[in-house]
């Protein structure tokens, strides 16, 4: 067909490229092994859910539902019992919202002006602090745990509320521990702001604060959308210090799935289950399809270049 | 009356000394360059001058009120730097407002300054834009007109015109000289570019390893520069230096022998020393051999710039480029006469390298 325009004139323009070369065989038959392994636990988790009881004593895992049926995702919403409550997960997923929102906005605010001061106003011995605080990044949390339990337990007595178990006690904790990981993603972020744009600011007399709110905040939009992104995910799917530093009431929504699955009376509902887990895992779904955008769209805004 | 004047400044960086027991008396108007090679302490000093860099030791003063302690928006200076640092999420005119703003100018005030500053730099139709949506050369006079608005008396330049291309920068140079004659502002300008101190400045301080080597007029700069440092620095292409012996009126480099006739030494001098020659005080041909020195030597490789030619032809076993005119033909291995007057060539001392 093109031969003889080929060889009339010789190679021209982009190289024909073969569609089923082996090296797309490969390529795409590997990504396409491992994608169907990746998406499969999924692929079950959302078909039971949506099956009745009778449905899955049948034992076909893989098969679609006959009989689609959105009961069980009601139930474990609203009426799946842990222990005497039965009030399903609703209860935990609001005591969640409540640990989440202000952990996030509490965390990411301290640790951004830390970043900003360590990147920015370097102190004596900033570089020591700076130092100290990622070193706290690497000891493991167990170490940490009962401390942590005494010294909610004294300090609230001290102040003459209840920390230990009580939503605050674990945004307290949450936001001690995000300080390291965060304060080193925005000191390295205003690190690269040029400094010229700081001093520029400096020489028309905008002060720390000045400089902070309105140089730096409005340049970093992608670097607060990613700590939100490792704040909200991190926070959401904690469950250590859930099940620690709270109680039967106040625990999050992760410590009510884990208690909603192994509760076992009678029958184990897998349908109940499955929906339940995949409750749970909306908000930080949600958050990745959400943010995606925002965080390519903050990119795109960037800092003038020379 | 002195604008700015610097007291035995010392900076030092840890243990880096970068600034070092440095004075300098900028008279009021003065357009003053600091120049120098990379890493010689110009924008050092410059960020000392602003308050941008607290100082290890001397004391700062600008119009007679010391500064050493106040912060860069209480000095009175304005500032342009080298990679623009205007706002990116501000139009033009919040660039321009913002210092206004922060030190609590009326509002109408501000328009009035803004608009004067506009009109000096023809920015006027960008006001409304982002930084991001000018080019290089708006951007940088945005980056003047913020200087512009806060009404100081001494602007700082660090590098304005060292991201902007050849042409570009040329035009600017031009508008900064008139917009200092049309302000009469001091001005401190740094740059490692020597044209645009040479173009520019009313006095030029050329810097190495944190300490002033000379300071002096461009012209005087150029003609009798006070180290061999600043004779090899000035000038493009830069100085011949031929090392050799003093004796009375002769200096001789090996088997060659110039008089030094019409040289105004300092004070009788001999021994061993080197001496300067600019390219382009050199001639060939028939001019050479009215000269009170000339060399017979052979063209060793022909440059063609244009409106000039560089000529490498060796003296007495050293290279030597020779400026001449873009029209002269000449070529490679052509048996040349060169020559020129002792009277505008410089010796250094070869041992402390000061002017002889």
């Amino acid at each position: 067909m093109a031969d003889a325009t080929v060889s009339m004139t010789g190679p021209r323009g982009p190289k024909p490229k073969r569609r089923f070369s082996p090296t797309n065989i490969m390529l795409y038959g590997t990504l396409f092994v491992v994608a169907v392994y990746y998406a499969l636990p999924l692929y079950v988790m959302i078909v039971t859910s949506l099956k009745g009881m009778p449905e899955i004593r049948l034992g076909n895992v893989f098969a679609p539902p006959v009989d689609i049926t959105f009961e069980p995702w009601v139930k474990a919403w609203a009426e799946a019992c842990t222990g005497i409550n039965c009030d399903g997960l609703s209860r935990g997923f609001w005591n969640s919202v409540q640990i989440l929102v202000p952990s996030v906005i509490l965390s990411i605010a301290i640790a951004s002006v830390n970043g900003y001061a360590l990147a920015n106003w370097k102190f004596k011995g900033s570089e020591v602090f700076f130092t100290i605080l990622i070193f706290g990044a690497f000891i493991p949390y167990q170490v940490m745990i009962y401390p942590i339990v005494i010294i909610l337990r004294e300090t609230g007595g001290f102040l003459g509320v209840q920390l230990m178990g009580s939503i605050w006690g674990l945004v307290i904790v949450h936001t001690i521990f995000g300080m390291p990981i965060l304060t080193l993603l925005f000191r390295n972020y205003f690190t690269s702001v040029p400094e010229e744009l700081f001093k520029a600011a400096r020489v028309d007399g905008a002060g720390f604060w000045g400089i902070y709110f309105r140089i730096m905040l409005p340049m970093s939009l992608p670097i607060f959308v990613v700590a939100i992104i490792l704040q909200v995910t991190g926070i959401w799917n904690d469950f250590l210090f859930g099940v620690i530093y709270t109680k039967p009431e106040t625990y999050p929504m992760t410590v009510q799935l884990n208690n909603i699955v192994n509760s076992v009376q009678g029958v184990k509902e897998y349908n109940v289950n499955m929906a339940a887990t995949l409750l749970t895992g909306l908000v930080p779904l949600a958050i990745y399809f959400i943010s995606g955008k925002l965080f390519v769209r903050g990119i795109a805004a960037g800092a003038v270049k020379g | 009356m002195h604008s700015v004047e610097i007291k035995d400044l010392d900076l030092n960086f840890g243990s880096v000394k970068v600034l070092q027991g440095l004075n300098l008396d900028i008279h009021d108007g003065e357009f003053l360059v600091l120049l120098g090679a990379s890493g010689c302490g110009k924008s050092t000093l410059l960020n000392c001058i602003a308050g941008l860099l607290e100082v290890s030791d001397g004391q700062i003063f600008i119009k007679d009120d010391n500064v050493t302690w106040k912060e860069p928006s209480e000095r009175g200076i304005g500032m342009v730097f080298q990679s623009y640092a205007l706002y990116p999420q501000m139009t033009v005119e919040g660039n321009l407002s913002f210092g206004l703003k922060n030190a609590g100018t009326p509002r109408d005030e501000i328009a009035k300054r803004v608009a004067r500053a506009a009109e000096i730099l023809q920015i006027e139709p960008l006001l409304k834009r982002k930084p991001g949506a000018l080019s290089g050369g708006q951007r940088q006079r945005v980056a003047i007109g913020r200087a512009l608005v806060r009404d100081v008396d001494v602007f700082l330049f660090d590098e304005p015109l060292s991201n902007l291309d050849a042409k570009l920068r040329a035009d600017l140079r031009v508008e900064i000289k008139r917009l200092h004659q049309q302000l009469q502002n001091t001005i401190i300008y740094v740059t490692h570019d020597q044209v645009e101190a040479m173009t520019l400045a009313d006095r030029i301080a050329i810097m190495k390893g944190g300490a002033i080597q000379q300071l002096a007029s461009p012209e005087e700069i150029y003609n009798r520069p006070g180290n061999k440092y600043v004779a090899d620095f000035i000038g493009s292409p830069s100085m011949n230096f031929l090392e050799g012996v003093l004796d009375g009126d002769a200096f001789r480099v090996g088997d060659q022998t110039f008089s030094t006739v019409g040289y105004n030494f300092k004070s009788t001098a001999s021994g061993q020393a080197s001496m300067g020659v600019r390219p382009e005080h050199v001639v060939i041909g028939d001019a050479a051999r009215a000269m009170p020195n000339t060399v017979d030597t052979t063209v060793d490789i022909v440059e063609p710039m244009g409106s000039d030619t560089l000529v490498w032809a060796p003296v007495a076993g050293n290279r030597f480029r020779i400026r001449i005119d873009g029209q002269t033909a000449i070529s490679t291995g052509d048996q040349i006469t060169i020559g020129f007057d002792a009277a505008r060539a410089s010796f250094f001392d070869a041992g402390t390298e000061l002017r002889l």
